[in-house]
């Protein structure tokens, strides 16, 4: 078990180190990082003497190296656009993120699998055809579109909801929540329903799926034949059977939407890290970028890990198979 | 009949509880400030926050002229054409109760001039600055500065002792990974104390009752950046902001026709124009590979017959923008109404132009053009790719961000090229230095083109030092003469900003685009 965790955590450190190598060869083409930080009255040699002073001059494998000595040190310089040293903004604005992430699940999650359900369950009627198609809807209808609709229906039409930001928040000291306040938890409801949608779909299809398959499996008729009640069986046999796979892909698509919250966090101003990454690159701010990317690629090298472990746990041909490769 | 009478007392409670007197302002704006280190920066968005905690010697009212602000007069000393002389307000306090004196702007000035500052170009001919008392400030230049005033209208007074004690008399250095007290926290003698800020979110500010000037109608401000723009316009169309900075233009017609809310629209002292190369060098984009089309007379002036202002304005622009001749913005000293007249297009005589300049079939160059910089710019960069269509030259667009973008006008890697130019000093000097003297050490920094022409030269660098007004003011006519009539560069228009608000607040646009929200009024 411990020499299956090492050996994966080493192979974790080398997807790192490509994901920042090829993000360090990628940044030359975002565009110029001294253009946004030099007013028009700023002399050619004062550009210069800028730029060689943040080390831009240097070839880009000169600037990774640096870039990989100092992040082993968990120093990850100081962004060009706030002037504020990287890690701190990053940890300043993942609380809003992490909120978002999770309201966006546990929406996807719960409306996915009742929606799921019914429509497995009776897939003959009105209502399913409809909740079919809007599905589709939400799987084809890009993430921007839906934010601004919603906008525009609950905030600006009927004003019931806040349009933008995050409403009244509360230090924790070491954790910014907007949970604990009316305007927090009512500013949450359009950006994690806006984020929710794509996961919600996805769920409730694959619930559905898997829910009818299930239903025409022989322990299911044999329930039947005994004279269990509708609820014991689809409740307690079909949809528990059908579980396994979806927990397997919510977790999976934590990760996901943690990463790609960006689109719905611009939109919505939710001052989380996508909406400080998107800033970044607008302005080329490599400190940020590069930081943002190697922590992204930090989460789902976690979120593989702590499944892959589950799966040795609960899988023993996977143990036996560990075993094999071992030796 | 008891639940009416609750009801009422309720109502009447509610207009105790908001005095007309004390106000909040919700601000929304497409970015947030960078930095609070008042010259660490010198970008438009950072100042104009910045504005509302420190203050300049000097300012820029809405209709573009200088007025007193930490300084009530300044003038050059009588028997020294190189010195200027600032006479300091009295009783002004920092936030944190210091008292503001002569050797506060001392520190100031020698900050904002030194190495890391990005605020030193402005300040590039000062020599000395010394305290002559409390009061009284001499700023010594290293020759006759007849304009050096226009340059201080962005540089903030900080407290020497309060940059002292936190250990910020150096500007950031972030290439070296300092952190800085001074990027989050201030002490200025502005009308507005910071209270909180969260960098892209949310700032707060409320009024410094110790502030020298009267009592604004806003006490408080909620500053608000919201990048996205229909979310920005949703925000106030929802209630959630009371005034928007950034607007776009396809959204004023809407807006203003939306009940409680108004648009301000004000020409911006900002010019876009296009540039080509001059020089006998072939172009890099062209087809033409033994000569350069541009560097002949007729076909730049083909070009800018075959170029319709008005139909960009209304096309493009909606409407918004102020088609120019000549350019520089109406605001700057040199600006006339003669230069700023343009032909009529005419595509007939354009094509015969080119024809005689021996391009019956036109000719093939790539236009370089940022796509998020200025408003609509790459859609007046299509527009100019079709006007010159029409006249048999094929343009190719190539458009980029403006990170990318600028490297390019840097570099002078361009055949032709879309650029915007602010002239804060609003003089016609700043306008050349930059974009016509010849590329050459300190000058021609954005003279893209290449454009040289050593009799230009000469006057402009005359304009630097010359203290009769008068005479000063005649060699700039001179040299726009010849800019107009070689065609150095081709003015499009000025931008026009445009603030939408509840139409019960009134704040006019600043041609800067630096409003203070001191200034706001209540009422109709």
């Amino acid at each position: 078990m411990l020499a299956f965790i090492l050996r994966r955590l080493a192979q974790s450190i080398v997807v790192m180190l490509v994901v920042a190598l090829i993000s360090f060869m990628l940044f030359r083409y975002v565009g110029d990082p001294i253009a946004n930080l030099v007013g028009q009255e700023s002399r050619i040699s004062d550009i210069e003497e800028l730029r060689q002073r943040l080390g831009l001059n240097d070839p880009f494998y000169v600037q990774f190296a640096r870039f990989i000595a100092n992040a082993v040190q968990g120093e990850f310089g100081i962004s060009y656009r706030l002037q504020q040293p990287v890690t701190e903004l990053i940890v300043s604005r993942l609380p809003a993120t992490i909120e978002l992430a999770f309201a966006s699940a546990m929406i996807a999650l719960v409306f996915g699998v009742v929606l799921g359900v019914f429509t497995a369950l009776r897939p003959k009627t009105f209502a399913t055809g409809v909740i079919m198609t809007l599905s589709l809807v939400g799987v084809s209808l890009p993430t921007f579109l839906i934010g601004i609709g919603l906008i525009y229906i609950f905030a600006v039409e009927l004003q019931w909801l806040p349009s933008f930001g995050r409403g009244q928040v509360t230090d924790l000291g070491w954790w910014r929540t907007g949970l604990l306040s009316e305007s927090g938890r009512r500013s949450l409801i359009l950006p994690a329903i806006t984020l929710s949608l794509f996961q919600l779909t996805l769920i409730m299809r694959l619930v559905r799926a898997e829910m009818l398959e299930v239903l025409r499996q022989d322990y299911i008729r044999f329930a039947r034949a005994r004279g269990l009640s509708k609820r014991a069986i689809n409740f307690g046999h079909a949809l528990k059977n059908t579980m396994v796979p979806v927990i397997t892909i919510t977790g999976l698509q934590l990760g996901s939407v943690i990463a790609f919250s960006i689109v719905t966090e611009t939109v919505f101003q939710w001052p989380g890290v996508g909406s400080l990454f998107i800033n970044s690159v607008q302005v080329v701010d490599v400190p940020v970028m590069a930081a943002y990317l190697m922590f992204i690629a930090f989460v789902f090298v976690v979120i593989n890990l702590i499944v892959d472990i589950l799966y040795y746990a609960v899988d023993p041909r996977l143990r036996v198979h560990g075993i094999g490769a071992g030796k | 009949m008891r639940k009416l009478l609750l009801t009422a007392s309720v109502i009447a409670l509610g207009a105790v509880v908001t005095p007309a007197s004390a106000e909040t302002v919700r601000w929304a704006r497409a970015s947030d400030a960078l930095t609070l280190d008042p010259h660490s920066q010198n970008q438009g968005v950072t100042h104009n926050f910045n504005h509302h905690i420190y203050e300049t010697l000097l300012n820029r009212d809405v209709e573009g002229n200088l007025i007193p602000r930490l300084a009530t007069e300044w003038y050059i000393k009588a028997d020294d054409p190189t010195v200027w002389v600032f006479k300091l307000r009295e009783g002004v306090k920092f936030h944190g109760g210091q008292d503001f004196t002569a050797e506060d702007v001392v520190f100031s000035l020698n900050r904002a001039r030194s190495d890391k500052s990005n605020m030193r170009q402005l300040h590039a001919d000062v020599a000395d600055v010394i305290a002559v008392d409390d009061l009284t400030v001499e700023v010594k230049m290293s020759g006759p500065s007849p304009l050096y005033p226009n340059n201080i209208t962005n540089t903030f007074i900080m407290d020497k002792g309060w940059s002292e004690e936190h250990d910020v008399v150096e500007v950031q250095d972030f290439g070296a990974g300092e952190d800085n007290y001074a990027v989050r926290n201030a002490n200025g003698t502005g009308p507005y104390v910071l209270q909180s800020r969260q960098p892209d979110d949310r700032s707060v500010l409320a009024w410094f009752d110790g502030h020298w000037d009267e009592k604004p109608a806003v006490t408080e401000i909620i500053y608000l950046p919201i990048k996205e723009a229909a979310t920005r316009v949703a925000a106030l169309l929802s209630g959630e902001v009371d005034i928007v900075q950034d607007v776009p233009v396809q959204d004023i017609e809407r807006l203003s026709s939306t009940a409680g809310v108004k648009v301000e629209t004000g020409p911006e002292n900002r010019i876009i124009y296009f540039g080509y190369k001059f020089g006998d060098a072939p172009l890099k984009s062209s087809n033409v590979t033994d000569k350069n089309p541009f560097n002949d007379a007729k076909v730049r002036e083909a070009i800018e017959l075959a170029v319709d202002r008005e139909a960009i304005k209304r096309v493009v622009m909606r409407g918004q923008s102020v088609p120019a001749g000549v350019a520089t913005p109406p605001f700057v000293n040199g600006w006339t109404p003669e230069l700023d007249a343009f032909p009529a297009p005419d595509v007939a005589k354009a094509k015969a132009l080119l024809a005689e300049a021996g391009y019956p079939d036109g000719f093939t160059v790539t236009l370089d053009t940022p796509n998020d910089r200025y408003v609509n710019d790459e859609a007046i960069s299509q527009a100019i790719v079709g006007m010159l269509g029409q006249i048999g030259i094929k343009v190719t667009l190539a458009s980029r961000p403006i990170a990318q973008h600028s490297p390019i006008i840097l570099n002078s890697d361009t055949d032709f090229y879309l650029l915007g130019w602010g002239v804060p000093t609003f003089d016609s000097a700043y306008i050349f230095n930059d974009l016509v003297h010849t590329k050459d050490g300190k000058y021609g920094a954005y003279n893209v083109g290449l454009y040289s022409n050593p009799e230009l030269d000469a006057k402009i660098q005359s304009l630097g030092t010359e203290v009769d007004l008068d005479k000063r003011n005649a060699t700039i006519g001179e040299i726009w003469k010849v800019v107009k009539e070689d065609r150095v560069l081709l003015p499009i228009h000025n931008q026009v900003l445009a603030y939408a608000m509840k139409d019960n607040i009134n704040l006019a646009v600043h041609p800067e685009n630096q409003p203070l929200l001191n200034t706001v009024t209540y009422g109709e």
